[in-house]
């Protein structure tokens, strides 16, 4: 490839010391005042280099529509995705043509008039019907382009989500995503990022993280404490950790008023599910999805359900939609059996943006449930082990959450 | 008045006082110029270095290491943080300091005073403080290059917290303070040059020139900066909250973050109140870098076509229009932060609003060509460019105003492709027809024509080589910013394309050496230009070719009808000079309905 681009390289620097040569050769005769405007030649070979270029524009148009049409996104996989699929063709067919027409109209006029010292162009100022004719024939389509697209928003955007769609919160943060289900109450239990911990990457408020989170916030105070009383007095280094310790009091204080929630509250993280780099969600189902975020604006982009959403810090946002084709039917229609729908970031938040993924599977409910119950629930997840046989599936929960942290 | 005034510019002048501190607006004009220039080198060597990253992902080019150095591209390849930068100051670069300063700058200074018939700007003094501002903005921003983290990181946009917390990304930290003190200047430079030029516009038109009569140069240009007076501060106040957020620990930007292991206690700003103040000047910026394009070209065609502009009232109505609207469409940047969604059906409304106005202008210019007598000078090439990337990257604004349509290709490559047509292309394609058009103008001597058509070709079908593609990257879900798509096999289909565009990208960038070339060898050694050498019609080309302070001699020249008496009929030229005294029974083309 850099072969390419070194030869490249030269051959335009050769053509640019020709041009030069020419150059110096043509100024000293134009300093004995030759007229600054084209010649009739010129004008003649520029005027036919304007139908070239508009040939090899819409040529080129065609060429890319060929080569890579079929590889754009495949059908929509949801409902209103469908209808935005069929919205934005009708848009792009009036474009198109806007955009042809307007360009076959200017590069023939620009051909057509060349310059003619025998010719005088035609004085024409205003016409006041043709102005009024181009400016109501937009205002016209562009009616129809705005109620069109109004009405497709509206829909998407307005409408109810029905009590029964799935819950699932996105949650971002720099580099990763994780989701999280409602559970079997199928709702999302209260969070506050103050909440964060190793084992807590979301922040779910519930009983037990609060007790576990106290503790630890406690013990780091204790510690914290005793280290105080190793470093001199009136140091830099006493200076940080007195400031440290009268922050962890105030984070541990606002924990602590989350002991004040509702019991009802307080239960309904129990049952969260919390899933990293891959997420199921059923064909059919309305999922109703929730987004927070922990650190910068990310966005859930998930292309081929034609959703996206900001995600973020400080504030929730929501989208929803139906999936209508599963996994296994899109491997088939793409003919891919690689394929698999992605929720990508698509909003810039650093080094490893780009890289910023979780795979979305679409199966059938039955699939969707038996997955779900073969996940752990963040209250398991956080609960230490009471018999000798759960120890072990603990320690395996526990590498899964280190592995979150990562 | 005008007299004294003139009287004063006969002073002994010295080298610091003629070339450094002038306060003739034709000299600030060529200092704006070369300084634009210059940093639309680096921006554009910017994007040639990113788009060696993104045609060959995970290649290595010596190139690379050579500007970059081992910290920032080791064994030649693109460090990901230094991608993110390069993309963030390539784009601040081009549209303010290329397209805002430099196109503003260079032709309100050259223009608006030669073209109302004034001896110079309303405040001299405030125009050079106005250069001087834009050159310090300049060279801190381009000093953000060499410290340690890098320059500011987090897209031109620089929304918080990214931009807020330098724990965020390197180049949040000290590159980002050098960004917001950068652009503060600017923006007071802007705002100087601004006033100025409105005042200049309302105040200080000769005799007989009256509003409807001015070229729509100075149309465009005047409210263009009456756009940058009214939205510019409001940038001015995000900025200095974000400086805040940064430096005093304020949270006007900032709630809720969690960030390399510690909960802030930052809590009740919103990152969406930054999104508001930016896009707020945001959007009028994209005007307020076109507005002066479209005025460029208008005369340009007019001139080149021995024609009148088509429909002059409409195309003042059209500017008018434009500015007023472009207010009120911010928030088309903005669908997808979770606003209400009736707000966001009322920026959809507003936003193809838009399209009507633009129609008018782009059907008006064609109008304007059929049955014309077209000279093909270098600058008229650029502009009927112009008008061909105006249409073609204005159509695609139909699509992304839509809220639904945008919600899936929102932050895409189709938004790539759009903005760089209709803004970047558009705006640098008739930044060159003014500088080919006022090269004689501004210099005294003939740009190489030959030079100049094989600049237009190469810049011409490489910018759309570059930028048409990328349609198809969008649609295929490529999300901008993206340091490499290899993580996705979805989008292992377009790694051709990307090659493609790439090629397109350094043909481009070294086709701009051609044009670099002839500017500064026509400077010293083009022929020497006449008074008027395109036979305009406007006043700039009264103007004796050896500049003189005060612009005439004598008196003020006089108008006495519209700029676009081409190929009046009864007249024996293909022109009539605005200074030129209406016939008994003539009527003037321009007030004449």
């Amino acid at each position: 490839m850099v072969t390419i681009l070194v030869i490249i390289s030269i051959v335009l620097a050769v053509l640019a010391v020709v041009q030069l040569v020419r150059v110096f050769e043509s100024t000293a005769r134009l300093q004995g005042g030759i007229s600054p405007l084209p010649t009739d030649a010129e004008n003649g070979y520029q005027a036919k280099m304007m139908l070239v270029f508009l040939f090899a524009y819409l040529s080129f148009f065609a060429w890319l529509y060929a080569k890579y049409g079929d590889k754009l996104l495949p059908e929509a996989a949801s409902e209103h995705g469908a209808g935005l699929d069929t919205l934005l063709g009708f848009n792009f067919l009036i474009i198109i043509l806007v955009m042809v027409v307007t360009h076959i109209f200017l590069f023939y006029f620009a051909f057509k008039y060349v310059y003619d010292k025998n010719r005088k162009a035609l004085y024409f100022t205003h016409s006041s019907k043709l102005e009024m004719i181009w400016t109501i024939i937009p205002a016209i389509f562009l009616a129809v382009i705005v109620i069109y697209g109004l009405s497709a928003w509206i829909d998407i955007t307005i409408d109810e989500t029905p009590e029964d769609a799935v819950m699932i919160e996105l949650y971002p943060k720099q580099f990763d995503w994780t989701a999280r289900y409602g559970g079997s109450d199928n709702t999302l239990g209260a969070s506050n990022y103050n909440m964060i911990s190793g084992t807590n990457p979301l922040g779910v408020i519930t009983n037990g993280s609060l007790e576990q989170n106290i503790a630890d916030m406690k013990a780091e105070i204790i510690a914290l404490e005793e280290e105080l009383t190793t470093v001199p007095a009136g140091g830099i280094k006493d200076e940080e950790i007195t400031e440290l310790i009268a922050k962890r009091k105030r984070q541990l204080a606002k924990i602590e008023s989350f002991e004040g929630l509702d019991a009802a509250a307080l239960a309904g993280g129990d049952d969260d599910i919390l899933v990293k780099n891959e997420f199921y969600i059923p064909l059919g189902q309305e999922i109703s999805f929730q987004f927070r975020s922990r650190d910068v604006i990310h966005s859930a982009y998930m292309p081929h359900f034609r959703a996206q959403m900001n995600c973020v810090p400080g504030m929730t946002t929501q989208f929803h939609f139906k999936p209508t084709i599963t996994t296994e039917q899109m491997r088939e229609k793409t003919q891919n059996a690689e394929f698999d729908y992605i929720l990508l970031c698509n909003k810039i938040c650093g080094a490893a943006h780009y890289n910023m993924k979780m795979v979305i599977k679409v199966v059938e409910l039955d699939e969707y449930n038996k997955w779900l119950s073969e996940q752990k629930t963040f209250g398991e997840s956080i609960t230490p082990a009471e018999a000798e046989g759960v120890a072990e599936q603990k320690s395996e929960v526990g590498n899964e959450i280190s592995m979150i942290e990562q | 008045m005008a007299t004294t005034a003139h009287n004063d510019h006969h002073h002994k002048e010295t080298f610091v006082s003629k070339y450094l501190f002038s306060h003739d607006h034709k000299m600030i004009s060529k200092q704006f110029l070369i300084t634009g220039m210059l940093m639309a080198v680096i921006g554009m060597i910017m994007s040639t270095l990113f788009r060696l990253q993104l045609g060959w992902q995970g290649e290595s080019f010596k190139i690379l290491n050579f500007f970059l150095g081992d910290k920032w591209a080791p064994d030649g390849i693109l460090d990901p943080n230094m991608y993110l930068a390069l993309v963030t100051i390539h784009g601040t670069i081009m549209v303010f300091f290329l397209l805002t300063g430099g196109l503003s700058g260079t032709f309100a200074n050259l223009l608006i005073p030669l073209q109302i018939g004034a001896r110079d700007m309303a405040s001299g003094f405030m125009n050079m403080l106005s250069y001087w501002f834009f050159l310090a903005s300049s060279i801190i921003m381009v000093s953000s290059l060499f410290i340690e983290t890098g320059p500011a990181s987090g897209g031109w946009t620089v929304y918080p917290p990214l931009s807020a917390l330098p724990q965020a990304m390197p180049g949040s930290g000290m590159g980002m303070t050098l960004w917001l003190v950068s652009m503060s200047l600017f923006i007071v430079s802007s705002l100087m040059g601004g006033l100025n030029y409105v005042v200049t516009v309302i105040n200080l038109r000769t005799k007989g020139m009256t509003m409807t009569r001015l070229p729509l140069s100075i149309w465009a240009l005047f409210v263009t900066a009456i756009l940058g007076v009214l939205s510019f501060p409001v940038l001015f106040s995000a900025a200095l909250l974000l400086i805040f957020d940064r430096m005093f620990g304020t949270s006007f930007y900032l709630s809720d973050i969690h960030i390399a292991g510690e909960a802030l206690e930052r809590t009740g700003g919103s990152p969406i109140l930054y999104e508001h103040l930016f896009w707020f000047l945001g959007h009028p910026e994209v005007y307020i870098v076109l507005l002066p394009a479209l005025g460029i070209t208008s005369e340009v065609i007019a001139t080149n076509a021995r024609k009148p502009i088509f429909g002059y009232r409409a195309m003042i109505g059209s500017i008018l229009a434009i500015a007023f609207l472009s207010f009120i469409v911010w928030g088309h940047h903005m669908f997808l932060t979770g606003m209400n969604p009736f707000l966001g059906a009322v920026f959809t409304f507003t936003t193809l609003l838009i399209a009507i106005p633009s129609a008018v202008k782009a059907f008006n210019y064609i109008t304007t060509l059929w049955k014309g007598n077209i000279r093909f000078t270098p600058a008229m090439l650029f502009a009927i460019g112009m008008v061909s990337t105006f249409i073609s990257g204005g159509v695609t604004g139909i699509i992304l105003a839509d809220s639904a349509l945008d919600i899936n290709l929102h932050d895409t490559y189709f938004v790539v492709a759009h903005f760089h047509i209709v803004m970047g292309l558009s705006a640098v394609l008739a930044m060159y027809a003014g500088v080919y058009h006022w090269f004689p103008k501004m210099y005294g001597k003939m740009m190489n024509r030959k030079l100049g058509y094989a600049h237009f070709w190469t810049t011409f079908i490489a910018a759309y080589g570059v930028f048409f593609p990328q349609h198809f990257l969008g649609l295929a879900g490529v999300p901008r910013r993206y340091y490499s798509n290899s993580e996705f096999p979805i989008f292992e289909d377009f790694v051709s394309l990307n090659e493609m565009v790439s090629i397109f990208a350094i043909i481009g960038a070294l086709s701009q050496f051609i044009f670099m070339f002839n500017f500064f060898y026509s400077m010293f050694r083009g022929p020497k230009a006449s008074t008027n050498p395109w036979g305009s019609n406007t006043l700039e080309w009264t103007t004796p070719v050896e500049h003189v302070h005060g612009n005439w001699p004598g008196a003020l020249p006089e108008v006495h009808r519209w700029a676009y008496d081409y190929s009046k009929p009864g007249k024996e030229e293909d022109f009539v000079l605005q200074t030129v005294p209406l016939e008994e029974g003539e009527l003037d083309g321009g007030a004449g309905h």
